[in-house]
């Protein structure tokens, strides 16, 4: 971009990536990734991010690569979650998978209100990838997993990509349900308790070690690599598959 | 928390051994003062607009976020599920900070807010998006905007 003769300044989130690129002006910060401004609901602390970010344009010469020296309060580590409860009273998790839709759809019920409560507060909701409704996207996620097939409600996606946009969008319904409740504001609370403690939860690890061998690559790949975050895996002790140094391949 | 100690060993060695490009020299425009600067985003948190096709995987392209849109008609296809999306789903401007840039506009801290913002996947191999950053720059400066503030995920 600079070749084309556009400035740029960037945050950098991982300092070692900015040292190898050495691109023109990066500011970097100590913040969690996907929090690059740092704390969501705070302008304050964003702009002063910004800010700090922005001033690196007044460099004559570069590369410049600056520590941010502001850091967010410190969050929970995943060790001091364990036997962390939500305040909803979840039904018990069924005991066959022939219950297993009908837990779910119980459990997407009584999420539904702090979701409401949710979209009412933010006036928006990231929810809406996949395009289904939350229980045609869980009845689809079932389906796949107790019998390794469904019919694919989106004949213009390939069922790969429809299970993973299902996925995204049932995390995020859960997610944004869940941040929404008084003392569940950080992020590592909310995933684990997600991973953890939910029939959401347990049916994705069951989508997971159904499809780590998936004759399909995209469902394989889905399985192995995007569906649970990695610190999720190790701590449940699961069986890790590295990619790696490459990027997503196409 | 984006410090490599803080990571998970498995997230943490495929961020030490991922196979990034090499540069030579870097190229650096001139500085202005930033009142007079014409800023726009470009994000790599693969962030669209709900009637914008998703990022396919390992797609390096583009997608257009104008200034007015409403924040609700935004959503995230990024592959990825190594990092937090609860604050962008709590506050939009945690990762694309619109608002704020045009608060410093308003404030004539910096000259303008672009009118066309931009995203790309960062799951994409960044060599494979060299023709989408050179196609973004010659975007912005058609309007005038002459700086890029990047902003990753």
């Amino acid at each position: 971009m600079e070749e084309e003769g556009v400035a740029t300044t960037q945050i950098s989130l991982i300092r070692m990536h900015s040292e190898k690129i050495h691109p023109p002006r990066a500011l970097w910060v100590p913040f969690e990734l996907g929090r690059p401004l740092g704390q969501p609901n705070d302008a304050l602390f964003q702009t002063r991010v910004l800010r700090a970010c922005l001033g690196l344009l007044d460099a004559d010469s570069g590369p410049v690569l600056q520590d941010y020296p502001e850091d967010v309060p410190a969050e929970a580590r995943i060790e001091d979650m364990t036997g962390m409860v939500c305040p909803i009273s979840l039904p018990p998790l069924p005991s066959d998978d022939s219950a297993a839709t009908e837990a779910l759809l119980a459990e997407i019920g009584r999420m539904q209100p702090w979701y409401e409560m949710a979209v009412e507060q933010r006036d928006r909701t990231t929810v809406g990838i996949s395009e289904l409704e939350m229980d045609e996207a869980a009845r689809f996620l079932t389906a796949f997993v107790e019998t390794g097939s469904a019919t694919n409600p989106r004949p213009d996606l390939e069922i790969g990509p429809m299970l993973k946009y299902a996925c995204e969008d049932l995390k995020a319904f859960y997610s944004e349900a869940m941040s929404a409740q008084p003392g569940m504001s950080t992020s590592l609370a909310v995933e684990h308790w997600m991973w953890n403690e939910t029939v959401l939860g347990r049916t994705l690890w069951q989508l997971r070690e159904a499809n780590t061998d998936s004759a399909d690559d995209y469902t394989r790949a889905f399985a192995r690599r995007t569906l649970v975050p990695d610190r999720q895996v190790h701590y449940k002790g699961a069986p890790v598959f590295e990619t790696g140094s490459s990027f997503v391949k196409a | 928390m984006a410090r490599m100690e803080d990571l998970p060993a498995g997230e943490r060695a495929m961020l030490e051994n991922l196979d990034l490009p090499e540069y030579g020299e870097t190229p650096f425009v001139s500085p202005k003062p930033l009142s007079e600067r014409r800023i726009a985003i470009l994000s790599t948190a693969a962030l669209q607009r709900r009637s914008d096709k998703v990022f396919g995987q390992g797609e390096a392209s583009y997608r257009v976020i104008p200034a007015d849109t409403d924040p609700n008609d935004i959503i995230m296809s990024h592959a990825s599920v190594n990092f937090d999306r609860s604050g962008f789903q709590q506050d939009l401007n945690v990762c694309f900070p619109l608002e704020r840039l045009k608060e410093l506009a308003d404030d004539g801290v910096i000259g303008s807010v672009a009118q066309f913002h931009y995203t790309v996947s960062g799951a994409v191999d960044p060599r494979q998006n060299e023709d989408s950053a050179r196609e973004i720059a010659r975007m912005m400066l058609r309007e005038g905007a002459d700086t890029a503030l990047l902003i990753p995920i």
